[in-house]
């Protein structure tokens, strides 16, 4: 690539000219730019690349027309947009959701205890969470493994030992980890909304298997895991009705906020790059016209050779 | 004399001081900028944080 790049532009690119010369080069009709060759070259590499650029986002757009699978709406989620943090209210019932229900299937293994502190719990509460579990330990001194209440300091257990149990348990299906799975599927937590709001009765034609649901949203149409949220399959601490589409909401933003805990940060970075660049910007426009000033008022003047 | 000329003579003018200035600056700097972004970003978000929600579960 580099190659090409050199042979086309030769050495011009890669040339130190000083800070003056590319603005003198412009004034003046001694400095040459680029040949034809050279132009046709470039703007042939410009339009075939963009051509290839445009194909490939076409293509892109019209795979998703086709497929059997619905797509989510989207959702008008508290923490879309540029400054907006995490609904926590909301990410603390997303964790009772997910405690009452999708436990008994899914583990959360990537997320601890010390988590949920100042994010959903106090520090006592979280550690009243952990304590609800047993977890295994040891070896202790004689050396047997031992269950001991949970600390802060341990990940969510898992509701099977390992994937074939979790497979047996729920006819060769896999309830996969749900710690990253709004990174892990596109949509994010529309998916999940949908996927969670979104059984019906299989149309017909639709064969189902033993055991296998049938959910639009889901790619293929049949799911191994059948609708879980119904209202009231959960209760709520601070008194929010559980309905199921609540539910569906609060379990798909604590699940957000599974795969991306540090989202609330990075809307704050923004808001600081925004201010900091800005600033910097402004630098940078003082300093350029700094520069310019004398370049743009001066006046050059060409006075004849004398012929004696 | 105006101040910034004040300024240029008595502090930007010598390294040593000049470095002092500048490390002093972006102290103060860095303080007022963090607490500015953070009182927006808690006035945006207000109601959201787990600071303003934390008093309904003790
Ligand atoms: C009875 C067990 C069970 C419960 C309870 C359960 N699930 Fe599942 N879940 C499964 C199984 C089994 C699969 C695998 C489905 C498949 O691959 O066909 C699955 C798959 C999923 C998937 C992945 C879908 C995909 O695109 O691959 C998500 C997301 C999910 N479950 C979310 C949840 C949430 C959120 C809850 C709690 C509200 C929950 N599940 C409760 C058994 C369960």
């Amino acid at each position: 690539m580099a190659a090409a790049v050199g042979r086309i532009c030769g050495a011009r690119l890669l040339k130190n000219y000083g800070i003056v010369a590319p603005q003198v080069c412009q004034l003046s009709t001694s400095a040459k730019g680029w040949t034809k060759n050279r132009k046709l070259w470039l703007s042939t590499l410009g339009v075939v690349g963009g051509g290839v650029g445009a194909l490939l986002f076409a293509l892109e757009q019209s795979v998703q027309a086709s497929g059997t699978e619905a797509h989510p709406y989207h959702q008008p989620w508290s923490h879309d947009g540029w400054f907006k943090s995490f609904d926590h209210a909301s990410v603390r019932r997303g964790y009772e959701v997910y405690k009452q229900v999708c436990k008994a299937c899914h583990s959360l293994q990537y997320i601890a205890y010390r988590n949920l502190v100042d994010v959903t719990h106090t520090e006592e509460q979280a550690k009243a969470e952990a304590a609800e579990v047993m977890v295994k330990d040891g070896p202790d001194e004689e050396g047997n493994y031992f269950e001991r209440p949970g600390k802060l300091s341990d990940y969510f257990p898992s509701p099977y030992p390992n994937e074939n149990a979790a497979r047996a348990a729920n006819n060769g299906a896999y309830p996969p980890d749900l710690s990253l799975i709004v990174s892990g599927r596109k949509g994010g937590e529309d998916y999940i909304f949908a996927l969670l709001t979104g059984y019906v009765e299989a149309p017909a034609g639709v064969v189902l298997r033993e055991g296998q649901n049938y959910n639009p949203y889901f790619p293929g149409g049949a799911i191994s895991m059948a609708q879980v949220l119904f209202d009231e399959a959960a209760e709520y601490t601070d008194g929010t009705p559980a309905t199921a589409s609540q539910m569906a909401k609060d379990v798909a933003t604590f699940l957000r906020w599974c795969s991306e805990p540090e989202l609330d940060d990075r809307r704050l970075m923004t808001i600081k790059a925004i201010g900091m660049f800005s600033m910097l910007a402004a630098v940078v426009y003082y300093y350029k016209r700094h520069k310019w000033s004398s370049l743009k008022s001066r006046k050059l003047a060409y006075k004849p050779v004398s012929k004696k | 004399m105006s101040l910034w000329a004040t300024l240029n003579r008595n502090v930007f003018k010598r390294t040593s001081t000049f470095a002092v200035a500048v490390a002093g600056g972006t102290f103060f700097f860095e303080r007022t900028f963090e607490l500015i972004s953070v009182s927006l970003f808690e006035n945006i978000n207000k109601g959201k944080l787990w600071k303003d929600i934390k008093d309904k579960y003790e």
